[in-house]
């Protein structure tokens, strides 16, 4: 059967690992594995009484769709833009996509060249304006700085898809629809949004994966969660409990339950959204 | 397309110089810092404009590397870096669109239980996965090689998806077209659903090829031998986040050219995206 | 087309999968660790060293990652069997791989059995105690280390008419609203590393515990304690001088040390091993000084506490391969290897003949900011107090401590409520860790 190549890479080095993870969420152990204690669904209790533990769920959400949705619609309006037959345009196209390459590492790195309280080309930029920009101290800011770094990362990507989703659509439809002497903002929803639709479904669903799971680099690089966790999303806290703190257990308990989450929220868009997607 | 064309230009360059300088800056920024001095840049007193210093700079990188008499080979790390994007991309094409293929287009039991099987690996961070996937390599005696390092990453759910959502979007025409032709399902495959799959799988390939250029836990995880280490690698080894001095010119500097693989991807895979390769007419 | 470039691209990359890894000649010994820039040149030539003057062990070290990732690397190794023989894991990781009981080797113990020269009074107590039980028993080998001095900019004195350096925190705060007052407006003072500097260090200097059970190192069910008188009324005085910026936070870590090397934050209180950054990119008149101290503290200043990493050594090897690892920390005890890694890295010398002979070779002379720290680590031997610390989660711990204290800071808790919920946060985390480490 076709499938079996992928099946098998998945089962092999996904599921496997992920049933181990899944077990690891009972088990109470020293970062080493050396002792082990099965507790059942005290992970998991632990997690469900803190407060803190809503409040990052809550958080998650937000900036989930904030960054998705104003990643999106950026790197929509660029790529419909950049669609047109434009002198200079394959240059555009590059300048746009190339972002995507910087590596990781040194794009957390450059954030802090910009925007830095102190150190940063754009801070010295807005003090100047005369805004109090302290993302160290105040919370909102520091969000604000996630969600800007996390959605211009993908807007890179998000573009290049659209581009590729503009470029399939043949010219004679938009040529049919000029001469129905529809306008051209007109056009774009009647005509190019239902059938750029399949791929706007494919993003949507990539860019929120990618803001619950991706987003932990950024935020470790940038603010750690701080200040007084305003940053702490549910896959970093992942991360912190897990690979920084050393409580597996814990760390799996919270990736389990993230799982179900988000395949619960895919489930829904595949269910309610998909439905207006126009094949 | 015939009202007011000029104004509709202007308007469109500006937005795409706007978008540039909003998603380029931290690029320009990166080039920009590995042609100042080191100081300039630790205390925040780079200007926008490029200094001085791109040959010295560059040349450094290039041939001699950061203040010690030891270093890497730049060239060793970019190959293992490219085997590396080029296997993940390539592997990760091939898989997901056969697997994509046979989800849309058979029928057979369980199939969408299948796609989502393939879908939820999208799911589980891999910051829980790490421990027991590194398990399985080390047991498989994958360690320190290009097995090894792409084998896990290949199976991608994004891309099967992606591949899914096309090929529903293909007129059934075709696939009837084909039938009475006399084409079998691969033949149909490889005759018409591939062609028409090209700006897709172009655009797919700048991303895969990226992703896997840029990937650093998990080649850091793997790797034990230094001559298999990857660019990325490379470049973290550089940038010194406890007391020790960074040179951050030279950091600049080689991650600007770390960037050149990519953009020359970039560049080629342009060439695909070509309107009016396909003219499905009803 | 474009298939057949996939096509050829795949199959050369397959052929080339399959390499197979080259064939050992001599006895390796891996060496993972974290060292980046200029301290990798020193882990690299250390290794040379040694691999060149003897045949029969060669020392591999391989980059990891940071300390975070090198620990981790570490733990999936160890887990798939595949552990290395030297990890390289920062101070506060020493709780965890101490409570590793079958993961580790203790180097006294390696050393005990492989007969290797070993002398624990030769290293610097207050060095060594952090790594070291109760009993002075040395549980793993120091590498780098450092501690927390002040480093001030000596131009911006002058401009202030500050005749001398601040000794204690009193005078600090005077000498930052001056400072304030002769230009310095976004920042009098600053610090990075919020809670080394101001609450590890702090106790420590003023001879006042972090938690109970020598801070940790008589067991793992210490208590935090630091939220007492000191503690809080200097926290209390950092937040009043926060509102004008006389003193201004700069993060966590210590991301914002380009602050004092731009000359915008004229005192700034971080890590001694800063000295290379402040050497080539000051533009000013610079030095250091030891940390200053409340006055009314009786017993300050004590001493400090140590930062930095050691080197851990796996268990599970063979004695062949032990006797190996012991030769190798033997090797980097020779003091003057040591002289060598302390002048060309800015870290610590770990033993005291190193110490000795580079005062001797007139070395602080011109460069007194580097005898600082050791100054302020010999300053009088340790108390209960001050060998250490020893806490489980530390990671963790300071991310929480860090959190209370930029709430103080941000005006949202006042100082005792924000030291309170972090020593009442900080013990839930030490009572999970306890849960862990079965003994």
């Amino acid at each position: 059967m076709l499938v079996t190549p992928q099946l098998a890479v998945v089962l092999i080095f996904f599921y496997w690992p992920a049933a181990q993870a899944v077990l690891q969420s009972f088990l109470v152990q020293d970062a080493f594995g050396l002792s082990t204690t099965f507790v059942w669904f005290d992970n998991y209790k632990e997690l469900l009484s803190q407060p803190d533990y809503f409040a990052a769920i809550v958080r998650t959400f937000v900036f989930s769709f904030a960054i998705a949705l104003s990643s999106l619609s950026l790197a929509l309006l660029l790529a419909v833009m950049a669609d047109k037959p434009l002198r200079g345009v394959t240059l555009y196209r590059t300048l746009l996509i190339w972002p995507y390459a910087v590596a990781p590492p040194v794009a957390g790195v450059l954030w802090v060249f910009m925007l830095n309280p102190s150190l940063g080309v754009l801070s010295r930029g807005l003090s100047a304006i005369g805004i109090d920009w302290n993302p160290l101290l105040k919370g909102e800011q520091a969000a604000l700085l996630i969600v800007l770094a996390a959605a211009w990362k993908q807007i890179s990507y998000n573009f290049l898809f659209f581009l590729a989703g503009l470029q399939a659509i043949p010219k004679s439809v938009f040529e049919a629809a000029a001469i129905d002497g529809a306008r051209p903002v007109r056009r774009f929803w009647t005509v190019t949004f239902p059938l750029l639709s399949p791929t706007i479904f494919f993003l949507l669903v990539v860019n929120i994966v990618y803001a619950f799971f991706e987003t932990f680099g950024i935020i470790d690089t940038m603010t750690r969660g701080g200040p007084a966790r305003a940053t702490e999303t549910m896959v970093y806290k992942v991360y912190q409990d897990g690979l920084l703190g050393g409580n597996l257990g814990g760390s799996a308990a919270q990736s389990v339950i993230l799982m179900i989450l988000v395949i619960l929220l895919t489930a829904v868009e595949f269910r309610f959204v998909e439905r207006k997607v126009t094949y | 397309m015939v009202e007011h064309e000029g104004i509709k230009r202007y308007v469109a360059h500006a937005i795409l110089w706007i978008g540039i300088a909003i998603v380029a800056f931290p690029v320009y920024l990166a080039f920009i810092a590995s042609t100042q001095d080191n100081a300039a840049i630790a205390n925040g007193q780079m200007s926008l404009l490029p200094g001085g210093h791109l040959l010295q700079t560059y040349y450094q990188t290039i041939f001699v590397g950061t203040s010690g008499s030891t270093r890497e080979p730049v060239g060793t790390m970019m190959f293992n870096s490219f085997v590396m994007a080029m296997l993940i991309a390539v592997g990760k094409i091939a898989i997901s669109m056969i697997s994509a293929y046979a989800i849309v287009y058979f029928r057979f039991p369980f199939r969408m239980a299948i796609f989502w099987v393939i879908f939820i690996t999208l799911m589980l961070p891999v910051e829980v996965r790490i421990y027991p996937t590194y398990k399985i390599v080390a047991d498989l005696n994958l360690l320190d090689s290009y097995a090894g390092l792409s084998l896990p990453l290949i199976a991608s759910a994004t891309a099967t998806l992606l591949f899914r959502q096309f090929f529903m979007t293909v007129p059934d025409e075709l696939l009837e077209a084909s039938r009475i032709d006399g084409a079998g399902p691969l033949r149909f495959f490889w005759d018409t659903l591939l062609p028409l799959s090209r700006t897709n799988m172009a655009a797919l390939f700048v991303i895969l090829f990226i992703l896997g250029w840029n990937q650093y836990l998990w080649p850091l995880l793997i790797t034990t031998r230094d001559d298999m280490q990857t660019i990325q690698i490379g470049i973290r080894k550089m940038i010194t986040t406890t007391d020790a001095l960074t040179e951050w010119p030279i950091v600049m500097a080689t991650a600007v050219l770390a960037m050149l693989p990519p953009v020359l991807v970039v560049v080629a895979m342009q060439k695909l995206f070509v309107r009016g390769l396909i003219e499905t007419e009803k | 087309m474009a298939f057949r470039h996939f096509g050829a691209a795949a199959a050369v990359a397959v052929t080339l999968a399959l390499a197979s890894s080259p064939a050992h000649a001599v006895i390796e010994i891996q060496w993972w660790h974290a060292m980046t820039g200029g301290n990798n040149d020193v882990v690299i030539k250390l290794a040379n060293d040694f691999n060149a003057a003897q045949s029969d062990y060669k020392v591999v070290p391989t980059y990891k990652g940071n300390y975070a990732d090198t620990m981790n690397a570490g733990i999936a190794a160890f887990r798939a069997n595949n552990a290395p023989h030297i990890m390289q894991v920062f101070e506060v990781g020493t709780a965890t791989m101490m409570a590793a009981t079958g993961a580790i080797k203790p180097v006294y113990k390696l050393m005990q059995e492989t007969g290797e020269t070993f002398d624990p009074t030769s290293y610097l107590p207050a060095i060594s105690g952090y790594y070291s039980t109760s009993k002075g028993e040395m549980l793993s080998f120091p590498f780098n280390s450092s501690s927390a001095v002040m480093w001030v900019n000596l131009d911006a004195l002058k401009k202030a008419a500050i005749a001398e350096i601040p000794k204690t925190w009193p005078q600090l705060f005077e000498d930052a609203k001056k400072l304030k007052a002769a230009g310095y407006d976004k920042c009098g003072f600053s610090n990075a590393w919020i809670t080394w500097v101001n609450l590890e260090q702090l106790s420590a200097w003023h001879n006042l515990p972090l938690s109970t059970k020598a801070n940790g190192l008589d067991g793992f069910d210490t208590v935090l304690e630091f939220n007492g008188p000191l503690q809080v009324k200097h926290l209390e005085t950092l937040v009043e001088l926060q509102k004008d910026k006389t003193y201004d936070y700069s993060g966590r870590t210590n991301t914002g040390e380009g602050r004092f090397t731009s000359g915008e934050c004229p005192i700034y209180l971080t890590s001694s091993a800063f000295f290379g950054n402040v050497k080539s990119q000051a533009k000013f008149n610079f030095t250091n000084a030891p940390m200053p101290y409340y006055p009314d503290a009786q017993g300050a200043p004590q001493n400090s506490i140590i930062g930095g990493a050691s080197l851990w050594v796996m268990g599970g090897k063979t004695p062949v391969e032990y006797k190996g690892v012991a030769k190798f920390l033997a090797f980097l005890s020779d003091t003057d290897r040591q002289v060598w890694v302390h002048k060309s890295s800015g870290y610590l010398p770990i033993t005291k003949a190193a110490y000795a002979k580079a005062k001797q070779e007139g070395f602080y002379k011109d460069q007194p900011y580097l005898e600082t720290p050791l100054i302020e680590l010999t300053n009088k031997a340790p108390t209960e107090n001050s060998r250490g610390l020893r806490l489980g989660n530390m990671v963790q711990l300071r991310d929480i401590w860090a959190e209370e204290i930029e709430q103080a800071l941000a005006g949202k808790k006042t100082a005792k409520q924000a030291l309170d919920a972090a020593v009442e946060r900080g013990n839930v985390m030490l009572r999970q860790f306890e849960k862990t480490a079965v003994r």
